[in-house]
């Protein structure tokens, strides 16, 4: 079969120890057996690594910081979309996302760009300090929550949780705090980077399970797999995991894309207890670092997306293989300043 | 008490939990055991193979495969069959 060829911009490229998605699913779409791509890398810093991994990505530009508003990334984008021609962009921060949902009918209207992303309802609905009224809406278990915004309601939380709690920020990290003074620490640490509300989160212990999942906006589930994590960073990512076949998740997942109607990548935590209840702690918005473990285990979520995005008829996946694993590493690539200083200085590479 | 029909195993003595990622690695006595409880066999009926084909008394045998069976329990690897449970 003959691919056809398109055009893929990609944001997430920092494959770091935290990684972004943006990797995976570059990974993911050069295998697809759909499409020949070019992959056009989108940025936010000189040092994210995808920026220099060649093999992958085609050609680089840097995005301005989400915070810097729609205007100021439209004008980023018609500029890229002049020289690339983009047939679809798939941003995969959840920083980012606010703005690319709300700029998605205009970059679709007037730079014929596709996207395949949430609504703003669906994205708000799922935001963690909504997860509470989520879960009673859906009829999901979560663990008791709270937003904060001062440190003068951490220090009334004894009244509310049990020590530990979960400290989150509002976007990225997550601290455990076993006492009153390290849930301040946790709380300066956070919004120092991520700024305000905190949420606080009681801790579920158990077993962390995921599952990387596809919706096509009318309730189906398209693909769905679950992830065990099997070893884990101090920053709480899964560095190897095994794909699990647990009926319960799958049910769970098809369950929640179904009644949110949930258009996208999307990532489920969940902690499965010792009384084998699951607990729903989190939903992204987008698709996992490890998505890439689906497309092993024969469900190229990322492919599906992209022909979903550009109105191919896409039959949901059936199967997977269970007990496939993914093993992460890191790999020091050789950069010569040329390449640092010129996504440095033009902003594209 | 059953093992778990799911629960994938192979010659070299490696359990793989499908529902929860979970392996664990048996030695060929250990493997010999799992293998007769995936095919129904009872703990009687193990215990009464044992002892014919192995050198080993029947105390010493019997106590060392219900401390097994209670570790397969114990890991989730067995469920209860539908008598046991009525």
């Amino acid at each position: 079969m003959k691919k056809k060829k398109i055009s893929v911009a990609v944001s997430g490229l920092n494959a770091i120890d935290s990684p972004g998605p943006g990797i995976s699913v570059i990974r993911s779409l050069r295998e697809s057996k759909y499409f020949d791509v070019r992959i056009i890398g989108l940025s936010y810093e000189t040092l994210e690594p995808g920026l220099y991994m060649h093999d992958l990505v085609d050609k680089a530009y840097q995005l301005p910081l989400p915070s810097a508003g729609m205007d100021v990334l439209y004008a980023r984008l018609q500029y890229i979309n002049s020289i690339e021609k983009l047939d679809l962009i798939i941003p995969n921060f959840d920083a980012e996302l606010f703005n690319f949902i709300k700029l998605a009918p205009k970059l679709k209207a007037e730079l014929k760009i596709n996207t395949f992303l949430p609504t703003l309802d669906q994205f708000e609905a799922r935001h963690k300090v909504n997860l509470a009224d989520f879960g009673k809406k859906h009829k999901i278990k979560v663990p008791k929550s709270k937003t904060i915004h001062t440190i003068k309601e951490v220090l009334a939380l004894k009244s509310e949780f049990t020590y530990p709690l979960v400290v989150k920020g509002k976007f990225y990290d997550a601290t455990v705090a076993y006492s009153v003074d390290q849930a301040i620490s946790a709380f300066h640490k956070i919004t120092s980077k991520w700024g305000l509300p905190i949420i606080i989160q009681e801790f579920v212990t158990g077993q962390e399970v995921n599952v990387t999942a596809i919706g096509d906006g009318k309730g189906n589930t398209m693909g769905a797999v679950p992830m065990r994590k099997m070893y884990i960073t101090d920053k709480g990512k899964a560095w190897s995991g095994i794909s699990i076949d647990d009926p319960k998740l799958l049910k769970m997942t098809t369950k929640l894309i179904s009644s949110t109607k949930w258009k996208g990548g999307m990532e489920l935590e969940i902690v499965k207890t010792e009384k084998e209840e699951y607990y729903l702690i989190e939903i992204n918005p987008r698709f996992p670092a490890w998505v890439y473990l689906a497309v092993g285990c024969g469900q190229n979520h990322p492919e599906a997306l992209v022909r979903m995005a550009l109105k191919q008829d896409v039959k949901p996946f059936q199967k997977y293989v269970a007990g496939t694993l993914f093993v992460r590493y890191s790999y020091d690539m050789i950069v010569s300043l040329k390449e640092f200083e010129t996504i440095s200085t033009l902003g594209e590479l | 008490m059953k093992f778990k029909k799911n629960i994938a195993l192979s010659d070299s003595g490696f359990i793989f939990d499908p529902t929860t990622g979970d392996s664990f690695n048996t030695n060929p006595v250990g493997l010999e055991i799992v293998q007769m409880l995936k095919q129904d066999n009872t703990p009687q009926e193990i215990s009464a193979y044992f002892l014919k084909n192995y050198a080993v008394d029947e105390s010493t045998f019997e106590k060392d495969l219900y401390d097994f069976i209670n570790m397969l329990s114990k890991f989730k690897l067995t469920e209860h069959n539908e008598k046991e449970k009525n």
